[in-house]
């Protein structure tokens, strides 16, 4: 009886039944349904076979005449290797998240220190501007640029009614547009936590700059951007990570020989049906976006223990 | 009443203003300032919160645009000029050290702005540093350092640029009641070490008292008066001067009988009137004055005095034995309460007892007669 109820009070000691800790629980029960299943059961299509069946790929454990096999098919990723497209496709995908990101970085940037450096009462106006379009359907913004950017769409005409074109620029499904697309939707993802780390900044560290002799240049070069080192990081990694997987601008805004992951994925799973190869690439582009997530992590928590 | 003539009138004038005035949003902060700082002195803007004491400093180093009114500095008016092409240096109540560079870095960033050479540089780092004591944190990072600390690097970053004018902004605020006393006397020292003429903001008396040689009381954006501390101190010229430093106690009277030699003053709430020997320039026609007098100018006995003048009768109501004094509170006729200090420099003498009946009596030259 005793050694029952010691056991009980062990029990209730352990780590995982205590309030903290349950509380904690939440989150990773969130990430093991939401992330983990998905993310295993993807790796679990990536290696098995194509087929003509509902679902439309084979078992990896199969148990037939009491033999229990278990086939792992390499194929699908050796698919990708062998052929070119998967390569530049992946390529194509990180150099377009890439300049787009660095774009974001450019406008973004002054945008977020006007609106932090404008007075109290309008800050929160400028802010609400800069979120008020995610409002709308992000498909329906996309498929707007289509009217400004196609032929006889707003900046063609307005340019030929002043006289400055003769014929339409083409801009509508060149990567231009896919450009001019991704830096559109995600320049609020690289504003809010540049403007977030901003406002945190002491604006007595800009005065001693330039009170110590720094031009307002040097001031922004030597003194604020390395404060605000670690809102380009967020804001670059929250504008990086999911151009390089879009789908909906490459598709409505870019042209034939736009090549990007998403448009990949897109057609082995609904035009070829080959959700093993759709999956394999899938996991490709995780593996690729793990390092400067894994780095940006580092470096947050390096930032954390400076702090502390 | 003479003031006694400011020290430093046979200094060179280092800097001017002139009328000048600043105001937010119609509301004004400075107003209608003229002032000299003169080359060498430790100068104190002195007044309590809102006076307007930052937004002159802030004018002084170029943050603030002045609404009205000039800046001379060596013959030009420099108000429009921006705070990185003035010779002057701050150092900021958060001392507002760089985070992400090293004290090294910190103190080198002015001069690199110079476009200095690197051995200059360095060689003029290592003697600040070795000024402010700081020499074996250079490799630190301001997290790394202690308030006192930051505070040295900080003053050792604005003085690097060797300025024109040192400007202090409540150069003690962050740091804590024990370390200030030391500081204030330390940072005298580098000051007059280096001979940099300095302007400091504080809300703190006792700290521009000990600190400057000349501090301007400043009351809702204007300098009520300039002087030495002593001059502050014993010569206020007006109620709020009186009040704001140190303690003071105020009796209404009535002049009675004024000669350019003395002045009589009745004053109801005291058993004897106020005489005064020297004459007084201030009120004029109007024969209703205030009275100042500070608690340790005047004396107590328990037998009346002798004089015809000078005196009054009270009880304690309550007294406070801090060892090396202590502090009676009198009551006198009419409600109104006196502060009185008194040195106890005798051990076996006994002191006054609550609720006991006592004279209160002080010198000729103790009061000070002051406009409304």
């Amino acid at each position: 009886m005793k050694a029952l109820t010691m056991r009980w009070y062990k029990l209730r000691q352990s780590a995982w039944l205590k309030p903290r800790n349950s509380v904690i629980a939440i989150p990773y029960l969130w990430l093991l349904l939401f992330f983990l299943v998905p993310f295993v059961i993807v790796l679990k299509i990536s290696f098995a076979e194509a087929q003509i069946a509902i679902p439309p790929y084979t078992d990896l454990i199969t148990l037939a005449n009491d033999q229990l096999s278990i086939n792992i098919n390499l194929g699908n990723f050796v698919w990708l290797f062998n052929d070119d497209l998967y390569f530049s496709a992946y390529l194509s995908s990180i150099r377009i998240a890439l300049v787009s990101t660095l774009f974001c970085l450019l406008i973004g940037y002054p945008m977020a220190l006007a609106i932090s450096r404008a007075p109290a009462s309008s800050r929160n106006v400028l802010l609400l501007l800069v979120i008020l379009p995610s409002w709308t359907s992000f498909l329906i913004r996309i498929y707007a640029w289509i009217g400004i950017l196609k032929p006889n769409g707003y900046i063609n005409n307005a340019l030929m009614a002043m006289g400055v074109i003769d014929t339409p620029i083409v801009m509508l499904h060149t990567d231009f547009a896919v450009y001019v697309g991704i830096v559109y939707a995600y320049l609020p993802f690289m504003i809010l936590p540049l403007y977030a780390n901003m406002m945190k900044l002491d604006h007595s560290l800009v005065e001693a700059s330039s009170d110590l002799g720094a031009s307002p240049v040097t001031t922004l070069f030597k003194v604020i951007i390395p404060l605000t080192k670690a809102g380009i990081i967020a804001g670059c990694m929250l504008v990086f990570i999911p151009a390089v997987g879009e789908f909906v601008i490459p598709e409505l805004l870019g042209g034939p020989e736009t090549l990007m992951i998403g448009k990949i994925l897109w057609e082995e799973f609904f035009n070829n049906r080959d959700w093993p190869v759709a999956s394999a690439v899938a996991i490709i582009m995780l593996a690729l976006l793990i390092l400067p997530i894994m780095w940006f992590d580092r470096y947050q928590n390096k930032q954390m223990e400076e702090q502390s | 009443m003479t003031l006694k003539h400011e020290s430093n009138t046979t200094s060179k004038v280092l800097m001017e203003l002139k009328n000048l005035s600043k105001s937010f949003d119609g509301h004004q902060a400075v107003r209608h300032v003229d002032l000299k700082i003169y080359e060498g002195e430790i100068f104190a803007l002195l007044g309590g919160s809102g006076c307007g004491k930052s937004t002159l400093l802030r004018m002084l180093s170029g943050f603030e645009l002045p609404t009205e009114g000039s800046i001379l500095f060596a013959g030009e008016d420099i108000a429009k000029v921006p705070p990185y092409k003035r010779p002057f240096n701050m150092m900021f109540q958060s001392y507002a050290l760089f985070p992400h560079m090293t004290v090294e870095a910190n103190v080198a960033y002015g001069l690199k702005q110079d476009k200095m050479k690197k051995a200059d540089i360095d060689a003029r780092v290592s003697e600040m540093l070795k000024l402010v004591h700081m020499e074996e944190y250079r490799k630190r990072k301001p997290d790394q350092l202690s308030g006192g600390q930051r505070q040295r690097v900080a003053l050792a970053r604005s003085l690097a640029k060797k300025p024109r004018l040192l400007l202090l902004d409540e150069p003690m605020g962050a740091l804590d009641k024990k370390l200030r006393g030391e500081m204030q006397l330390e940072l005298v020292d580098i000051i007059k070490q280096v001979g940099v003429t300095c302007v400091m903001v504080t809300h703190d008396q006792e700290e521009a008292m000990t600190m400057a040689d000349r501090i301007a009381v400043m009351q809702a954006g204007e300098i009520l008066q300039i002087g030495s501390p002593h001059d502050i101190y014993e010569y206020p010229n007006c109620r709020f001067v009186a009040d704001f430093i140190g303690t003071v106690n105020l009796f209404d009277g009535t002049i009675a009988d004024e000669e350019p030699a003395f002045v009589v003053i009745d004053v109801p709430n005291l058993a004897a009137p106020i005489y005064i020997d020297h004459g007084i320039s201030g009120p004029g026609g109007n024969r209703r004055v205030n009275i100042a007098i500070r608690p340790e100018k005047v004396r107590m006995s328990a037998t009346p005095p002798e004089e015809k003048y000078n005196w009054g009768k009270g009880i304690i109501d309550d007294l406070a034995y801090l060892g090396q004094h202590s502090i009676y509170h009198i009551l006198l006729p009419d409600n109104q309460f006196v502060q009185v200090t008194q040195t106890n420099d005798n051990r076996r003498e006994r002191p006054f007892e609550l609720e006991q009946e006592i004279y209160l009596h002080w010198t000729p030259d103790a009061c000070v007669v002051l406009e409304e």
